[in-house]
């Protein structure tokens, strides 16, 4: 980053001027603000940053920052952001990106922009139906659900984002949801602060088409009983005074108990850097299906080369050995004769 | 020349010569053409080069569908095709002979490896009998060489295992031919020192040295023959392919624009090379990135364009398909943009290694909406440097995405390029917009991202990192001006037309029209793209014999050159050639309102100059 100093800067020099179309009550206004809110606490600059978003709902969300900002195609947001992101590393570039856009029709883009390790933090707002069109199943709808696209139930089984995401070898991968704006706030700067390419997934209600998608795990009722708090170097607890506990069993399977009946020192301790991503796919998929218990926070964040540096550092390395490009020595670079 | 041995005869000169060699594709046939039209390129002739081989990397050996085949057309004088038929055929197999003999002129010479005619190779070539004695031949002269076995003899007391040494038989047809059109053995020699290593180099060399001492020794042809250098304008020259000669001046683009230049491109053929030229040459600032898909490419060259690149995707015709999306959203962001289609025969996968130039209707209207983008072809291999930066300057002036039109035959055809003074070369560079632009009826200023040039109707291109233009842009309709998301009817008509309009001005800079051949003429032949060699050599040659023709070549596609209609209506017939089905000729009969004429052929080949004569001299005389 080139931001020589840390610049100073309120929410309000975040928002942009345009009026905001989000249906009232959509999950969306709350992760607008916590991302507004937080700009000013990450120190970078309006004039240096860059959101890119697909298509859908979401995706309308560049015309509301006061930054530079591409409304694109759908599905393609993380291959445009990798041109923006390779280019200039200066920028700090952010996609945004809902589960249609980027799980079903932007899937390639999603999973090599990571395997890469593109310097983009990525916003997945995962509300699990197609808002923009009113309301087809998507990409992590649960099966046999009912829209109109499938009026007798669909049959498809969905994606996981999270163990996608980690099976394309994501560096930074992180879950929060909209109903908590500090948790979503602290995961944004975790984001930001990671170097490489951050995912993170939002769930996000859809008050229109899905109310209520994920309201047996994150309203304020259920919330302590069915979130698991990740925190590096933490004991993964949860529950009412924490009595509830993650431990692996012999088999090597993930299991919920009571911190009573196994001690704590049975209770598995959080390492977001671990390098086998193997504990942060089986954490992702402690309840894959039906809802039930959900670990949330920060699953992974490891070192890796950033696809922008490593690719700028080529080009230096190549400017140094072979000097820079001579355009009148390159068009004699296969040999020539003269014609008097 | 360092040999002593006295030659049978002192050389006679031939003004031209039209070489083809054939093989299998495992025999190296690619690798003799190019040494030939190297050789031949030092030795100061003029020349053009046709590869002609499969699809498949290695068909089953032996086999028509394996032929791989490689033609040069070297000549004293200015030519432009590779030549219609050849006049000597080298063929390594049976296969070889039955896939190119219809090319050979009558009387043609065929050097035959009469090793690869055994009965096991007639068969796997579809020859019932042996056509090197079976009367087959009559009418050509035949010399019959058993190459592999001479390569074998040759190299294996030098170590090389008799497997290894059979396959440096390619150097002995390239060493005949050395001989007998008096190419010198040094610089060959020399390059194979330093293109192979150990035994294989041992093995190629003694090969190659055979092969010219046989030709000299064994008195096969009556003497060798000597084609002088070429008269050719006074400078500098090199020998180029079309995809070098592209990627080269996408190179050039960038210094001339000062902008660093990103390329992302998804492998296809015939595209691939210049994302090969280009990956080399990071030093200039280019940074090349090889995508996960052919929409990811253009997505990632849209978006390094909006950061401040001149952004480019190299692809064929299935790729344009796949990008076009993308397209129609860099016409609505109007940003600079450039997209290069090698052509190649469709649709689908259709003749990915053979050429055509049918992808005009999709470049002209391949995206949803009115979404009209300038199109500039190239017309021979080292004219691709040219168009590239044309294409470029286009992008950037006008801040659009323009498509940039080759096809396979001058992707891998080569030529001479007399070398362009690097200093008169144009500066395509373009200022970025870094103050507000717009007055508030307050005194104090805001930016507007679609306030126009009033000349160019250019919208100012600010970049990211730029302290107070943030703005968006986006794929729904703007507002004229603010660049604010607008559903007004009004409006959306204004845009259509304002964007439609940006292009359509673009022809005003063009020169005026070029009328070559004879402008008094009463037919002109209307033609784009690499049909232009063909054209060229047929004009001369109906002029040659008399009869006038005028002849008009583009490399606007859109917008059309102002003038064209005036030109084109003055004339009782015009003729297109296209290798399309007429796709130009449409244009021009729906813009004219003439009566066009379409000269079509697809068969994956170029035109030969005598199917474009023929139609010339059929308009002329009907």
């Amino acid at each position: 980053m080139t931001e020589s100093a840390v610049a100073v800067t309120t929410k309000q020099d975040w928002m942009s001027d345009q009026e905001v179309r989000w249906c009232p009550g959509c999950g969306d206004y709350g992760i607008m603000h916590a991302v507004q809110q937080v700009m000013p606490e990450i120190g970078t600059n309006p004039e240096n940053t860059v959101f890119i978003s697909g298509i859908g709902c979401s995706s309308r969300f560049p015309y509301y920052m006061n930054t530079y900002g591409m409304h694109s195609i759908h599905g393609r947001a993380p291959a445009i952001a990798t041109g923006v992101a390779v280019t200039r590393p200066d920028l700090d570039v952010w996609v945004i990106t809902g589960d249609g856009d980027a799980l079903s029709i932007g899937g390639n883009h999603l999973i090599h922009a990571l395997r890469r390790n593109v310097n983009l933090k990525i916003l997945l707002f995962n509300n699990q139906i197609y808002g923009l069109t009113k309301g087809q199943y998507s990409p992590t709808s649960e099966e046999g659900k009912i829209t109109k696209s499938t009026p007798f139930g669909s049959l498809d089984h969905p994606f996981n984002p999270l163990s996608l995401v980690l099976g394309a070898e994501a560096s930074f991968v992180a879950r929060t949801h909209d109903l908590d704006r500090k948790h979503m706030m602290e995961t944004f700067k975790a984001a930001h602060e990671h170097k490489g390419a951050s995912f993170v997934e939002i769930f996000q209600n859809c008050n229109v088409f899905n109310d209520g998608a994920f309201e047996d795990i994150t309203s304020r009722k259920v919330r302590d009983e069915s979130m698991i708090e990740l925190r590096h170097g933490q004991p993964m607890r949860f529950g009412a005074d924490l009595h509830r506990g993650v431990t692996m069993g012999k088999d090597g399977q993930l299991r919920l108990v009571n911190v009573a009946d196994v001690g704590e020192d049975a209770i598995l301790v959080h390492d977001e850097t671990r390098a086998d991503p193997g504990l942060a796919m089986a954490l992702a998929r402690l309840t894959h299906g039906d809802h039930g218990v959900t670990p949330y926070g920060v699953f992974r964040a490891v070192d890796r080369p950033d696809y922008g540096t490593m690719l700028n550092a080529q080009l230096a390395h190549v400017s140094d050995t072979k000097g820079p490009g001579d355009l009148a020595a390159l068009l004699r670079s296969n040999g020539t004769w003269t014609v008097n | 020349m360092t040999d002593t041995v006295k030659r049978p005869t002192d050389p006679q000169t031939i003004s031209r010569v039209v070489v083809r060699f054939a093989g299998d594709s495992g025999d190296g046939m690619q690798l003799t053409g190019d040494r030939f039209t190297s050789v031949s390129a030092a030795l100061g002739n003029d020349l053009m080069t046709f590869p002609d081989y499969p699809a498949e990397i290695r068909a089953p050996a032996g086999t028509v569908n394996g032929v791989s085949s490689f033609q040069v057309h070297i000549s004293d004088h200015d030519i432009t095709t590779p030549g219609d038929s050849p006049g000597v055929l080298v063929v390594m197999n049976a296969a070889a002979l039955k896939a190119d003999l219809h090319r050979l002129e009558p009387h043609g010479l065929i050097i035959a490896n009469a090793d690869n005619f055994e009965e096991r190779d007639l068969e796997k070539a579809g020859y019932t009998s042996n056509p090197l004695s079976d009367g087959t031949l009559d009418g050509y002269r035949l010399v019959e060489v058993p190459m592999t076995s001479l390569t074998r003899a040759a190299a294996e007391p030098l170590g090389v295992k008799a497997r290894d040494a059979e396959r440096s038989k390619n150097f002995f047809a390239l060493g005949m031919i050395s001989w007998l059109y008096t190419r010198p053995i040094e610089t060959t020699l020399e390059w194979i020192d330093r293109r192979f290593k150990d035994l294989v180099r041992d093995s190629n060399r003694a090969a190659f040295l055979a092969g010219y001492n046989y030709a000299e020794t064994t008195e096969l042809f009556e003497h060798p023959y000597q084609v002088n250098p070429a008269v050719m304008p006074a400078g500098e020259y090199t020998n180029i392919s079309g995809n070098v000669a592209l990627a080269w001046g996408l190179v050039a683009a960038g210094q001339l624009a000062k902008l660093p230049v990103f390329l992302g491109s998804y492998p296809i053929t015939p595209a691939s090379d210049i994302l090969h030229e280009l990956s080399k040459h990071k030093n200039f600032g280019v940074r090349t990135l090889q995508a996960e898909d052919e929409i990811a490419a253009i997505g990632m060259a849209l978006g390094a364009a909006f950061a401040g690149n001149l952004g480019i995707t190299t692809t064929s015709g299935p790729g344009v398909a796949l990008k076009s999306e993308t397209l129609s959203l860099g016409v609505s962001l109007e940003l600079p943009l450039l997209l290069v289609d090698i052509q190649r025969g469709g649709p689908s996968t259709g003749l990915p290694t053979k050429t055509e130039a049918a992808d005009l209707n999709i470049a002209m209207y391949g995206r949803h909406g009115e979404a009209p983008l300038p199109i500039v072809a190239a017309k021979s291999p080292a004219h691709c440097f040219e168009a590239a930066i044309e294409a470029a300057r286009i992008a950037l002036k006008y801040r659009t995405p323009v498509i940039l039109l080759s096809d396979g035959y001058i992707a891998n055809g080569a030529e001479p390029w007399k070398l362009p003074d690097i200093d008169s070369l144009p500066d395509i560079s373009v200022p970025f917009q870094t103050e507000l632009n717009h007055e508030l009826p307050d005194g104090s200023k805001d930016f507007w991202p679609y306030l126009r040039d009033p000349d160019t109707l250019a919208r100012p291109w600010a970049i990211p990192g730029t302290p107070q233009l943030m703005h968006r842009v986006g794929g729904i309709e703007k507002q004229d001006g603010t660049g604010n998301i607008s559903y007004d009817p009004d409006n959306h008509e204004k845009m259509v037309h304002l964007r439609a309009d940006k292009i359509a001005r673009i022809a005003a800079e063009f020169a005026p029209t070029e009328v070559q051949g004879d402008p008094d003429a009463d037919v002109c032949v209307l033609g784009w793209g690499s049909t232009w060699a063909a054209i060229d050599a047929a004009v001369q040659k109906v002029e040659r014999a008399g009869e006038k023709v005028a002849w008009v070549h583009l490399m606007h596609l859109n917008p059309l050159p102002n003038d064209l209609g005036e030109i084109l209506k003055r004339y009782r017939r015009v003729l297109v050639p296209e290798l399309n089905m007429g796709q130009l000729c449409r244009i021009v009969r729906a813009n004219y309102l003439i009566d066009a004429t379409s000269i079509s052929k697809v068969q994956g080949l170029p035109f030969s100059v005598s199917e474009i004569e023929q139609a010339i001299l059929g308009a002329l005389h009907d």
